[in-house]
This record gives C-alpha cells, structure tokens and sequence, in this order.
C-alpha cells in the first residue's frame, strides 16, 4: 500500500465496510478534533465505542467511554487511533500481540509509523495513515464542498441524501 | 469518477457542481436566500460550533458559492478556497487572518494600482504596514524582511506593466524567512499561470475580471494552497492559538492543510461580512466554465495587438512579455507559456496629452477602468486608475504620463487593430 496517495476507491471501500469504530483518545471537551469526529461518525451510522482512561465508565455523547481495547464488549471493524505516531505503533502492537484483530487501522492527521502499518497489513489489516475519517466522508460525500474545499472528485450522478436537509451519504451506501 | 486527475478543461466545467440532489438541475443553482433551516437543534450546535459541514448563512456560507470555491481551488491546485464580494476583500480577509496590529508585509512595487491605495493607506488603520520591494531586484526583498513581517504580496503577473514575477525565486525567500507567499494570479488566470505549483502558500484573485471574463459581475477569492506550516512558532495566532470566537478552537489542529480557507471563512467574512451575493458566484461559475478558450484567445489577440502596436510610428515603446525582446519573457516562458494575457501598457508620443487624446477617440474600445471582459477596454493609468499616486509611485507602478493599457477583448482582431490605427493617427 502506498501510504503517500490513497486511491478514492481504497477509502470508500473501507467506509462503507465497517461498522463499529473504536476512537482511542476520544475526547469529552467540545471543541477538540476527536470530539468532533466522534460527533460525525455518530451522526453517519456508525457505532463509536470511545477510548479514553480518563473517561472510562462516564459517558461522551451518549456512548460508553472505555479504558482500554481489551475493556471493549467486541472486537471492532476499525480502530481510530488519535495518538501521535509512537504511541499508535505501540497500540498497533498491542492489537497484533492481543489477536483479536479489527478490519481496519485507521490514524489521524500528522500520525504516521510506517514500519507499524506494514506489520498490522502483513496480519491482513488494513491502514490508512495522516488522514480523518470525518474529512474523507465529507469528501467523498461531496458534504466537504459545502466549506469550499477541494473534493478532488468530480462527478455527474446525484449526491446520495441522507435524513434531514444537509445530510449526505456516500453513493451505494444504505447505512442510516 | 476514477482516480486519474482531469485535465484543466474538465474541471472548468465540472469541479464542485454535481448536480443539484433535491431536483436533478444539472446546472448549479442559484441559492439566493440568505439562510437554511436546521434539521433539529442538535443540527444547529453542530454547524455553529464548526463540528459538522453545512449552512446557516450566506454571510459565512452557500451552495452557490460553495461551487464557485471548489472549482477555483481545484483549477489552482488548491486544498480550499473562500469566495469574497470582491478582489478588495479578498486581499483583506487574507491578511486579517495572518496579521495583528505592527505587522507588516512585504510587497512588490508593481501592483494594481488600487492594491497600492488598499496597503498603503487602508492598512494602517488596522495598524499594519506596508514595504515595498522591486521585483527586478529580489535583494529588496530580503532586505525588507524583519521579524514583524507576515508575509510577501505579489501578483504573478503585474498590473499594469506585464511584469513576469519570478514566483519560485521570491518563493525561496519566503520559505527562507518562515512567511507565506501570497500571489495575486488575476491577470494570469490559472489558465496560464499555477501559482501554487510555483511555491505559492496562497493565491488571490479579483474574480471580476478574467474568471467570470463577460465584465458583469464583482467577485474575489482566496485559494489555500495547504502547504504552510501556520503553527511553527505561534505567529500566527488566529490559526495556531485557541480561539475564543469558538469555544477554544484550534483550527489548523482541526482542519489542517485547509485551515486557512476556514479560519479566512469563520474569523473573519464571518466577522468583517464582505460575502459575494449567489447571483455574483452563478454568473461568474458561467464564466469559469469558458475559461480556457477566453483566456486563449485573450492571448492571441493581444499578442498580434501588441505586435502591430511595436511597429506603429505613433508609438514609443511596447510593455508585454509575449514579445520576445521584452525583458520578462523569459520569465514568461517558464511560468506562463501558452501566452501572457490580455492586458499590456504602451507608451504613446506626445506623453500625457496623447493619452487622454487616444482614450478620446476610440470607437470600438471602452473607455473604463476595468480588465478582463469579453470586450476590449483601454485606460490611461496616469489620469484615472494610479491618479492618487505620486508622479514617482506613478512610474514605479508602470504607469507614467505617456502609458496606455490595454486589456484586448475577444473581438475580431483586425477590427481590435483598426480602431486603434483609426484613434491614433492625426
């Protein structure tokens, strides 16, 4: 996989395949990007299980914060991981050594560990490096033009709608 | 749409405007309101508090718009874009967002003459500065930078001389110093010239004039090239630092190489308002859509203008860069190869007098201070654009007593030719 230039094809794939999500570092405080993308994947469909110590056992919107992975009642489809680069290579460890393996690796923006990825892609996992989640779905939605960013796609079908007035899917997509 | 990325005349047309979900219009609509309903109150927190994409209202985003932002920044390479109600606002969105009071930026002396007027009174009553540098000697540069200043202000292509600037040479410096390079690409048009490929951190345009190209519409907008760093060293505040117009938001940790068109969006079109109408975006995205052809045929006709124009006997000097003893045109021909554009500055004999005598006696050419329509269009700089500048800043902008600028239209060009014959002789 080439970790510089995801093709569309890769991520929508992944966005379409999983359902629950395990956000390690999910934030309670309103105005921080885990917050914020735990907020959207919520509003898409997906379960959210957030991870934070801190938290563990409270409640950040509405869904039960837990300690740790191995406290999770299931094994994921995706593991989000809003932690700089060092500590997702260690929590991919972990997640190899443990074996209850999710679909997916996912880490955030500016969280990179190559040789981490190529050990959970040579278990079969999936990873997508120095990207969000919520920025992917807007885009590949076309919900992201709204704020006059650059989707870099172009198409000619009409965009897939969602529940509400400003609330789009990604095409062939039935979730929610 | 697969992976392979379309090519420029595609995404003129194409870029930002699926169609329109709720009816099929394949056309993108006018969405002239001026605010959206929310799905529910939870929907309304999460637009207010920049948590979920969406619109409220059209001081500060809408549909319409939207297109017209996606397609520019896709046609410049761009991560994303804010549209303004004018080239004005744009310039002074962009620098709002970068400066605090005793900030300064450094910029070219050859500049529009209005943007001379904007950064050398206007802003100092925000208490920001101006230094002007010489684009034929990039040492200026260097020597005007100091630790106050927040970036470097050029037009690609200058107003009015048909001055070429070396983008990547200045990009250095800037990269150099930790500042941006903000490129002013109106007269170039991403047709021509791509700034951002070139090192540029931020482009701006006067979408007025060869982006809508029909003469009919106000516009400006600001394109985020994504490429710079606005947290190293926390002099950028409005991006690095919390804000309290939201609750303590970060927003390049939030939005990352796209944070600048955001912060340009929710600081400050939010908080100053020059927002474009929907009419404005929709008939300017008309406009987009031609662009290549317009901006093509700009050049040609020009070209063969400018060339008459160097042999005529009533005429001193020829100041376009397509011209090859013109002493940009090298620098055009890296940086803008398929022509130079529409707009270029002669020098008539008989100085001041044979200027205001020629814009007289035009018939075809409109008399006016614009550039970039359809239509031909002739000024005389010394008395009406740059009349507020001094004789010095006058001639340091390009425009002397005995300067005419043209910006030739899409017409044919032996009837573009004729006029100006007709006009200068006797």
């Amino acid at each position: 996989m080439n970790h510089d230039d995801y093709s569309d094809a890769y991520i929508k794939g992944i966005l379409d395949e999983v359902n629950t999500v395990a956000m390690i570092g999910a934030s309670a405080n309103t105005v921080r990007p885990s917050y914020f993308v735990l907020k959207y994947l919520l509003s898409k469909g997906y379960d959210v299980w957030p991870i934070n110590p801190g938290q563990a056992g409270k409640e950040i919107l509405g869904q039960t914060a837990y300690g740790s992975l191995d406290a999770l009642p299931d094994t994921p489809d995706m593991v989000d991981i809003f932690r700089n680069s060092e500590a997702a290579a260690q929590i991919i460890d972990q997640i190899l050594e443990g074996g209850k393996l999710p679909k997916v690796i996912w880490m955030q923006l500016t969280v990179r560990h190559d040789e981490a990825a190529r050990r959970a892609e040579d278990a079969g996992i999936k990873v997508v490096m120095n990207r969000c989640p919520k920025i992917e779905y807007g885009r590949l939605s076309g919900e992201i033009g709204w704020a006059g960013v650059n989707s870099k796609t172009l198409s000619s079908k009409r965009p897939t709608l969602k529940s509400g007035f400003q609330h789009r899917g990604l095409t062939g997509k039935t979730r929610g | 749409m697969s992976d392979n990325i379309p090519g420029f005349s595609t995404l003129a047309i194409h870029a930002g405007a699926a169609p329109d979900p709720s009816t099929g219009a394949r056309a993108t609509p006018i969405y002239q309101t001026t605010s959206f309903v929310f799905d529910d109150v939870d929907h309304a927190a999460s637009l207010f508090g920049l948590q979920a994409f969406g619109n409220i209202y059209t001081r500060i985003t809408n549909p319409t718009t939207a297109v017209l932002e996606e397609r520019v920044a896709a046609l410049e390479g761009g991560t994303a874009a804010l549209a303004t109600a004018s080239g004005h606002s744009a310039q002074l969105l962009c620098f709002h967002t970068m400066m605090k009071p005793g900030d300064n930026i450094v910029a070219a002396n050859k500049l529009y003459g209005g943007s001379i007027n904007q950064l050398n009174h206007s802003f100092k009553s925000f208490g920001w500065s101006v230094k002007w540098a010489d684009p034929d000697d990039l040492n200026t540069f260097e020597a005007a930078i100091d630790d106050n200043t927040k970036a470097i202000f050029i037009e690609s292509l200058a107003n009015p001389g048909g001055i070429v600037m070396d983008i990547e040479a200045i990009s250095r410096l800037a990269k150099a110093k930790g500042i941006p390079l903000v490129v002013d690409n109106t007269m170039a048009t991403p047709y021509l010239c791509r700034p951002i490929e070139h090192g540029a951190d931020i482009v701006l345009h006067s979408l007025t004039k060869f982006m809508g190209g029909h003469g009919n519409s106000m516009g400006g907008i600001i394109v985020d090239g994504g490429s710079f760093d606005w947290s190293a060293g926390g002099r950028y505040p409005l991006l690095s630092e919390p804000r309290p117009e939201y609750q303590g938001i970060v927003l390049h940790e939030t939005f990352g190489n796209f944070a600048f068109a955001i912060a340009c969006r929710v600081l400050g079109l939010r908080d100053l308002g020059p927002a474009i109408s929907p009419f404005n975006s929709f008939m300017i995205l008309t406009g987009i859509e031609t662009l290549p052809l317009r901006m093509q045929r700009h050049s040609d006709n020009a070209k063969k203008v400018a060339l008459h124009l160097s042999g005529h006997d009533k005429v001193k000097w020829v100041s376009y860069a397509a011209l090859p003893e013109d002493r940009h045109h090298a620098l055009q021909q890296k940086y803008m190869p398929k022509g130079a554009g529409a707009v270029f500055t002669f020098g008539v004999e008989g100085g001041y007098d044979a200027g205001v005598a020629l814009v007289s006696k035009v018939e075809l050419f409109s008399h006016l201070a614009n550039i970039g329509d359809t239509r031909s269009l002739i000024i005389h700089p010394a008395s009406t654009t740059h009349r507020q500048l001094t004789d010095e800043q006058k001639t340091a902008a390009g425009a002397g007593p005995d300067v005419v600028r043209l910006s030739v239209g899409l017409e044919e060009v032996e009837d573009i030719i004729a006029d100006l014959d007709q006009a200068l002789s006797g």
